[in-house]
């Protein structure tokens, strides 16, 4: 096999490492596709997000870029009308079920879905879907940080750096369905779990759901000792 | 290692169970169908009825009375059949105590067959019709349900006797090689839905060269109204268990799972007892028929999560993970069960192959259609006189399913849909009754074969109710993990339940269309992309009553609770019946000062019983919708 592969991204001739994802390899050259879930060390891609998708030619339908290895004398396009709907529809799904309350998020400016909103030009507010209206108790135990489930996208993000980075596994994903949340075993607020509050997650977290309760941030690395 | 080859080793087993068998068939046998659809019914009973009744009459040492699956006609259960020397063997159908008591007296007892019980003979004769000699015998070709209900299920030598297992101990002196080629010579497509060549994803499996290989069974059945798999586990679990261990010769496996649902404790148990019966017969388990190799099959009982019927959320809960999707590649033949190759199938798959390598590919390609060849296998059910399971030819049509094997609409209703393919399916209409089945028709027509529940509806059915429901099934099934899925099927049941309630406009519909197409497009696995299915083709078919919901607030089959009054026609009232006061449960129904019977809006709460009580020759309790009342002018005037 050789050294790299060629691939043909909206134009751009782009020589990657054979065996890359095409969604990392489209990131590290500058072209960019939306995307909450991907995981780059993780093999297998979660993809659950479904907001990276891309038309390659030769496949039929979009896909997603980050299932997709990439493969020499790949033609891509990230952005078409399918791929577009597609996005379009997906992210308008997500903030169905996002606390649209920006002003009051410690995230603001400095959230992931505002930057889909911008690249893509979609709108934060928008009225095809209702709001899914539900209640979430705010998890305000630990003392540097809280949880606030509402604004919570089910990335996983948080549940990779809990289990891979800092080795806890205090969190994880339960209930199927609608109902799926980010959680500790029992639902214990996440001060009586086995939670080291080493706030790795609240680092991971690219909306405001896990966020720092002090104005400066820590580093995590500090913590962590 | 056996000095004996396979074949001498099965033809002792063979007549085994031949001499077994003929030692029964000198008595009288009466078969219960008890397969769940009959204990449902009440089979079980039956057999302790006919039990009781034998042993009044002291005819216990001439009569065996054994419990055999399901022969399909379910809407004739519980039924039994008598085996008695010197007669044709009998189906008799919808026994009850009285006509048990009738039969063992007068056939058992006495010689009389009481042939105006029965609904048909299973053997050519003189006297008596046969089930083929139904309108749906003509249509009806049985090739993985022959034995079904016809054999103890729970007695291998019931099986061997019939040829069981003899295409295992013929592949056995062959090469692993030879049953691939002929699986693959014989075009079998997998029954789980997808139609995918089974020939094609063993021979994947054997390219990722793994030293373990495994074999899974899918039964994880979880459509609602499908019931073939369990049927087949319950009725025939060594056809199973023998295309499992013909499979895993071909790719060389040593370790397969049944992957059964809780919810069939009776096919666990059928399957549990063939696995250990098949066990003490050399037939699975270490060197098998003498030969060096080995198989070894083992139950897991899935929890019943739908989507894990899922080849990869099956996978993950096997390994006692969440029951999840996973995005592929890489498939399972690649990576699947602990990370190996896997070749995952369905129950009916793995049920053609023995009869495929008994009576070879050319035999089986015969059957059905050049791309579709054997069989399709339904679950008929829904507005239907003749329910049960049925099993034709790949490229029958659907109106000859319905009409002719399933002898159409009861109460001369008018049709209006079929569903097909379950909640990951389409509704079809009249127009596309002559689509022949098979995979590709189907999936043009906007349905999936599916694992092959069919549903009739009738003129009373309500198209958008019955989106909504598969819906509601779907949305509640999502596993949770991908946004189209997870939050898409809950719009799109929000979106439905307000049509059903009168809510919405033209842009409604659009972006119901919309949001259906971008679930198809974009979720993570198949049931996310099949669960718009329903509302699709109910949208491109019957957009009319989605309209008239949204539009007019009518309700077109009277169905949406919300879009209908329920009103008695002072015409029609007779006064001096109080037969619908009585049957109200909130007091809604009052009589009026000139005798005449109505219901107190406010009080209604449209359950249904006034309609149900009112006597047939006054039918005077109507429903009306859109729910508006007729002016007192109008009633008067009536």
């Amino acid at each position: 096999m050789s050294e790299y592969v060629t691939v043909k991204i909206d134009g751009q001739e782009i020589k990657a490492k054979p065996g890359e994802k095409l969604l990392w390899v489209a990131l590290d050259n500058d072209i960019y596709i939306p995307h909450l879930c991907g995981i780059r060390s993780e093999e297998r891609s979660n993809a659950s997000c479904r907001l990276c998708f891309v038309e390659i030619e030769g496949i039929p339908r979009p896909v997603t870029s980050c299932t997709k290895t990439v493969e020499d004398g790949m033609v891509v396009i990230t952005r078409s009308e399918r791929v577009d709907r597609l996005v379009k529809t997906a992210f308008e799904l997500i903030l169905s079920d996002h606390n649209l309350k920006c002003r009051e998020c410690p995230a603001n400016r400095n959230c992931v879905l505002q930057v889909i909103a911008k690249k893509r030009k979609i709108k934060l507010r928008h009225d095809r879907f209702k709001p899914i209206a539900r209640e979430y108790e705010l998890d305000d135990s630990p003392a540097g940080f809280a949880f606030d489930r509402s604004r919570c996208v089910l990335c996983g993000q948080c549940i990779w750096a809990d289990r891979e980075e800092a080795k806890v596994g205090a969190i994880g994903f339960t209930k199927r369905g609608i109902n799926r949340v980010v959680t500790t075993f029992k639902d214990l607020p996440l001060a009586e779990s086995i939670c080291t509050q080493c706030m790795l997650c609240v680092e991971a977290c690219p909306v405001g759901a896990l966020f720092y309760k002090k104005k400066e941030p820590h580093t995590a690395t500090a913590d962590k000792s | 290692m056996s000095s004996l080859t396979p074949k001498e080793l099965y033809n002792k087993l063979s007549q085994e169970a031949i001499s077994h068998d003929e030692a029964h068939q000198e008595k009288t046998r009466v078969m219960v169908g008890t397969a769940t659809c009959g204990v449902a019914a009440g089979a079980l009973k039956i057999k302790a009825d006919f039990i009781r009744e034998v042993e009044a009459k002291n005819l216990q040492d001439e009569v065996d009375i054994v419990e055999v699956g399901c022969i399909g006609h379910c809407y004739a259960e519980p039924l039994a059949i008598i085996a008695k020397p010197g007669h044709p063997a009998i189906c008799y159908g919808h026994l009850d105590d009285g006509l048990v008591h009738r039969l063992v007296e007068d056939f058992l007892a006495g010689d009389d067959p009481s042939y105006e019980y029965a609904m048909a003979a299973l053997e050519r004769n003189d006297v008596f019709p046969t089930f083929e000699d139904f309108p749906r015998g003509v249509y009806e070709q049985k090739l993985i349900l022959e034995q079904c209900g016809f054999i103890d299920a729970r007695d291998i030598n019931s099986y061997i006797a019939r040829d069981g297992y003899s295409a295992l101990a013929m592949a056995l002196e062959e090469k692993p090689g030879w049953i691939l080629d002929e699986v693959k010579a014989s075009n079998l497509r997998g029954r789980g839905g997808a139609g995918f060549p089974a020939g094609r994803k063993w021979e994947a499996c054997i390219r990722s060269k793994g030293e373990e290989i495994y074999v899974i069974c899918n039964a994880d059945e979880g459509d609602p109204g499908a019931f073939m798999d369990r049927s087949i586990l319950e009725s025939d679990p060594h056809l199973v268990i023998e295309g499992m261990i013909l499979c895993a010769f071909a790719v060389g496996a040593r370790k397969g799972y049944l992957y059964i649902r809780a919810e069939y404790p009776r096919a666990v148990t059928h399957v549990q007892e063939a696995i250990d019966q098949a066990r003490v017969k050399g037939l699975l388990g270490e060197s098998i028929l003498g030969t060096d190799f080995s198989f070894d099959l083992e139950i897991f009982q899935g929890s019943g999560a739908f989507v894990c019927g899922e080849a990869t959320a099956l996978v993950n809960s096997m390994e006692g993970k969440m029951g999840m999707p996973e995005s592929r590649p890489p498939r399972l033949a690649q990576k699947g069960y602990r990370g190996k190759p896997t070749v995952l199938n369905n129950v009916k798959t793995f049920a053609y192959v023995p009869l495929i390598i008994r009576k070879g590919a050319k035999w089986f390609k015969e059957i059905g259609t050049p791309e579709n060849p054997g069989t399709a296998v339904f679950s008929l059910v829904g507005k239907v006189v003749n329910t049960g399971l049925v099993e034709v030819p790949m490229g029958t049509t659907l109106r000859q399913l319905i009409y002719e094997v399933g002898d159409g609409l009861p109460n001369g209703k008018e049709f209006k849909a079929v569903q097909i393919g379950g909640p990951s399916g389409g509704c079809l209409p009249e127009t596309a009754l002559d689509v022949p089945i098979d995979f590709d028709s189907l999936q043009d027509a906007g349905a999936i074969m599916g694992s092959g529940g069919l549903v009739v509806m009738d003129e009373d059915d309500c198209m958008v109710s019955v989106a909504r429901y598969f819906l509601e099934f779907t949305q509640h099934e999502s596993c949770g993990k991908c946004t189209f899925c997870r939050l898409g099927t809950k719009h799109m049941l929000d979106i439905l339940t307000g049509i059903t309630k009168g809510e919405g406009d033209d842009e409604t519909l659009n972006l119901l269309e919309e949001l259906a197409e971008d679930v198809r497009d974009g979720s993570l696995c198949n049931l996310g992309r099949t669960a718009p299915n329903p509302v699709l083709t109910t949208l491109k078919y019957f957009r009319d009553e989605y309209k008239a919901h949204i539009l007019e607030g009518r309700c077109p089959a009277k169905v949406c609770r919300d879009l209908l009054l329920y009103y008695i026609e002072p015409p029609k009232c007779s006064k001096l019946c109080n037969v619908c006061v009585g049957s109200c449960p909130t007091e809604a129904i009052f009589t009026r000062d000139d005798g005449l019977k109505e219901i107190d809006q406010e009080k209604c709460v449209k359950c249904d019983n006034c309609l149900k009580a009112c006597p047939d020759e006054y039918n005077a309790v109507v429903k009306l919708s859109p729910p508006v009342l007729p002016s007192e002018k109008e009633r008067k005037a009536k």
